[in-house]
């Protein structure tokens, strides 16, 4: 371990924004063994990526190494001629990115992709990388190893495909890989798999690798050492059991930290009350294509239901059934008792107005050029009838409510805020009309980890004082830990189980949620290599997926 | 395989039912033309009678719509009528015109087939000249390199053709006499003098045709160098010349098709004047010769030609593009 491989100095990187270079990366320091795993850690815009690629000696365009060192077994990447560091990409360090999909190019097959950095580096010939290529996917334990590679990266599914991007990192053998978030787009029970793979094969060719993500649980499980970077400054840098277990920073601790939210399970609703929304044997299609089979729940007042589900349950079908965005093809929805009518054309404004959403992505969700006043106002307009000064004094009291000041915020546009706050102003829009019921569309899943601590924190307060009723559709399961009341399972659009929390995570599970449950990552660091223990290789991600299936068939 | 067959069937059929709507377009937009073949053929001091004669035997008596369902049912047969001009009037006034010199079809297809040649000479210089153009553009981008590509490209189409064709001439047939000035091609000639005389106008054509799709080609791959694959192919070593080649162009293929089509119709259709100045026997002159003196069924058909080559390249482009989707060309 002492043969040091990388060696990183007060490395800085400037961004170029409105014609001025401004800092990205204010001095990294870290050494990387051979064979060890560096996990970079830290929230979006800590510079992890950045850092990353720079220790490849590589900058995106607008950026450039204004200070420091990257020395890689002797050579200085940061004043290498461009040939000298192409030499060494792809063969001696090479890069996983984060999305599969995007970096594959699409117009050429995976073995075309994998042989080409050994053969344009004379590492060995294209026949013999063709099968090393086999070989790999072998181990990587990809389906049908032999023929995988011969077909299009759109024919392969996300997980299948990071796990060949990680072959094909390893095709020259390289000294070092980069990580950059491989399993951040993932599923869960998708992810697990990847992970397992990609430490497999780390450890097998004894390869160094940084491991960038901003999952703690994920570096958790992969990494020698951590390190944690904040707007980027590091933050500290120790062992990943030495960091778990006594992270000395504040900001640290408070990463750690994040999952504490936990709301209080409300106990079990009367079997008399009459739901504020009741899914009833709801079964929908895009098109031709089934989405929903026979979809039935109910939502009490002042309850939180989480529906999750990998991508493609059929989850946001059900808040568009909901919503009358998507008329199902069968059952209905009842609010209040009463049935509503499927389309949402047909639907009066006191029905519009009891079912609000909140959406994803913040950013998109709200008009760009649209003030906040506005933005809030016109619903309080549209379904309250306030106009004027009566209309400015119920946005200012919404604004208070999601705790922005009213007189910061009212005349600023979206672009002005950062993520949370914009986040919270999609809630108060919501708010605006009233409602009964939210549904909140993975609210927080493109927020960091302490932000969207906040968002969830508002949501549970205004919860209790507003006696709302949430659907929070998310996959995250921490955050269905930490708001849920009840759980709703989905999975290929049907209702796989349901329940209250606390019993949902209580065993006995179904097969199905017993996987989803098992593949989340914990902080724990034997905790891939226990779980891979007990359940064996066979039973965690697609190859488990697949059993279930055929032993029940439907 | 059989979802492209479809596509191209039903591009096939649109193809033929955009074909259907211009030759309406164009039969009304002919008959709207002040004045007709009599009147022009016999001039001022014609009589009333002798014009009405003449427009009786050309059947111009007749209603408009019975005169386009005629035609209509001619063209499907591949009979496209007379030429009024060419016509022997012996022959109207006697039976009907059976000389092959009359008919549209027979002074259209020589014209036709040296407009194809010139058009095909241009396009085995300005493709490939502006295809590796608009790479190495786009390999050197804001190079000295591509700012002079891009300036003397951009000058080049920004002159008027027949600018552009004085100055070959001057260069090229007067000042150091390599090419000859005149291209007055004739049949039965053989085909390397054919080819030399058609270089100077397929010269000044590639001048025209190739800041289009060399800016194009720039511009489509440019595009993609942001694309997460190509910092992938860079992050594998691989030089910047095959990253363009190997990784960027073949995802930029559509772009660059529907354009190099665009040009080639261009050629087809749109080189009267280049025509003119090197004297060059192609189907432009005749179109514009024919409408000076009203001679419908020409005018119609060389019409009916130039929609039916735009027609056809754009139809060409859009299977070539979609078969340059290797979603489409490999289903899951």
């Amino acid at each position: 371990m002492a043969d040091t491989l990388l060696k990183v100095r007060g490395l800085k990187i400037e961004g170029r924004s409105d014609e001025t270079w401004m800092p990205i990366v204010n001095g990294i320091n870290f050494d990387l063994c051979r064979g060890e795993v560096l996990g970079l850690i830290g929230e979006s815009g800590a510079g992890k990526s950045t850092v990353g690629l720079a220790a490849m000696g590589f900058t995106r365009d607008g950026c450039r190494i204004s200070g420091g060192s990257v020395e890689f077994d002797g050579i200085d990447l940061v004043n290498a001629a461009a040939r000298t560091k192409r030499d060494l990409l792809g063969r001696r360090i090479a890069y996983v990115a984060q999305s599969a999909a995007a970096s594959f190019n699409p117009a050429h097959r995976l073995i075309d992709q994998h042989t080409e950095a050994p053969v344009q580096h004379g590492v060995m010939p294209r026949s013999e990388s063709e099968s090393d290529g086999i070989e790999l996917y072998r181990k990587l334990r990809l389906p049908n190893p032999n023929e995988i590679g011969f077909r299009y990266p759109h024919q392969v599914s996300g997980g299948q495909l990071q796990r060949a991007m990680t072959a094909m990192a390893m095709s020259c053998r390289p000294d070092l890989i980069v990580f950059d978030e491989p399993t951040t787009a993932l599923d869960v029970t998708t992810q697990i798999e990847v992970l397992a793979s990609i430490r497999k094969i780390v450890e097998e060719f004894d390869t160094a690798a940084i491991y960038i993500t901003h999952d703690l649980a994920v570096v958790a499980q992969m990494a020698d050492k951590i390190k944690v970077l904040l707007k980027g400054d590091e933050v500290e840098e120790a062992d990943t059991r030495e960091m778990l277990s006594n992270p000395k920073e504040s900001y640290t601790k408070s990463l750690w930290a994040v999952r504490s939210f936990k709301r209080p399970q409300k106990p079990a609703v009367q079997t008399a009350s009459v739901p504020v929304v009741s899914v009833q044997n709801v079964t929908a299609a895009y098109g031709k294509v089934p989405v929903l089979h026979n979809v039935s729940f109910d939502m009490h007042a002042g309850r939180t239901v989480a529906v999750v589900g990998e991508s493609g349950s059929g989850k946001s079908t059900v808040a568009r059934c909901i919503t009358g965005l998507l008329p199902p093809t069968q059952g209905q929805i009842e609010l209040d008792g009463v049935p509503l009518p499927s389309d949402y054309r047909k639907r009066d404004k006191s029905q519009l107005r009891q079912a609000q959403m909140i959406y994803q992505m913040a950013d998109t969700a709200l008009n760009p050029r649209k003030t906040i006043g506005e933005l809030i106002g016109r619903p309080v307009q549209f379904y309250m009838g306030l106009t004027g000064s009566e209309r400015r004094k119920r946005v200012e009291q919404l604004l208070e409510e999601i705790e922005l000041e009213p007189s910061q915020y009212y005349n600023r546009l979206p672009s002005e805020l950062s993520g949370g706050q914009k986040q919270r102003v999609g809630i108060a829009r919501a708010l605006a009309a009233e409602p009964k019921f939210i549904i909140c569309d993975e609210v927080t899943s493109a927020l960091d980890q302490l932000v969207a601590e906040g968002i969830l924190k508002l949501l549970a307060r205004l919860q209790d004082e507003l006696n709302l009723t949430y659907m929070f559709i998310t996959h995250d399961l921490a955050t269905v830990r930490s708001i849920a009341d009840e759980v709703v399972v989905m999975k290929e659009g049907r209702v796989v189980e349901q329940g209250l929390k606390e019993e949902m995570f209580r065993p006995p599970h179904r097969p199905y949620t017993d996987l989803l449950l098992s593949s989340v990552p914990e902080m724990d660091p034997d905790w891939l290599t226990n779980l891979l223990k007990d359940r064996g290789v066979d039973n965690i991600g697609d190859a488990a997926l697949d059993k279930m299936e055929n032993e029940s068939p439907g | 395989m059989a979802s492209i067959l479809k596509i191209i069937a039903q591009r096939l059929a649109l193809g033929a039912l955009t074909m259907f709507v211009v030759s309406v377009v164009i039969f009304t937009a002919v008959n709207l033309l002040p004045g007709d073949f009599a009147q022009a053929i016999l001039g001022q001091g014609a009589t009333p009678e002798a014009v009405d004669a003449i427009r009786r035997d050309l059947g111009l008596d007749q209603p408009p719509i019975t005169r386009y369902l005629d035609w209509l049912a001619g063209a499907l047969q591949g009979d496209l009528g007379n030429s009024f001009a060419q016509a022997n009037f012996a022959a109207f006034v006697g039976s009907d015109a059976g000389s092959g010199l009359s008919s549209v079809a027979g002074q259209i297809a020589p014209r036709f087939e040296n407009t194809i040649f010139l058009a095909g000479v241009t396009a085995l210089f300005a493709v490939p000249v502006s295809l590796t153009l608009g790479i190495l553009a786009a390999l050197y981008r804001n190079s000295i390199f591509d700012r002079a590509t891009n300036i003397l490209t951009l000058s080049s189409i920004s002159s008027p053709e027949f600018f552009l064709a004085y100055i070959l001439i001057l260069f090229l047939a007067v000042m150091n006499p390599i090419l000859p000035s005149l291209s007055n091609i004739y049949e039965g000639m053989g085909f390397g003098e054919r080819f030399t005389k058609t270089l100077l106008p397929a010269l000044t054509l590639t001048l025209v045709v190739t800041a289009h799709m060399m800016r194009m080609t720039r511009a489509a791959i440019i595009n993609l160098l942001a694309s997460p694959y190509i910092e992938m192919a860079q992050l594998k070593g691989i030089s910047p010349l095959r990253i363009i080649v190997k990784h960027a162009l073949p995802n930029a293929l559509a772009p660059i098709i529907n354009v190099v089509a665009l040009n080639l119709a261009y050629l087809i259709t749109g080189v009267v004047v280049v025509e003119v100045v090197f004297v060059y026997p192609g189907i432009g002159q005749l179109f514009v010769d024919s409408v000076k003196i009203r001679d419908i069924p020409v005018v119609q058909a060389c019409c009916l030609i130039f929609a039916g080559a735009y027609i056809l390249l754009n139809l060409t482009a859009d299977v070539l593009s979609i078969l340059s989707n290797p979603r489409l060309r490999h289903p899951k």
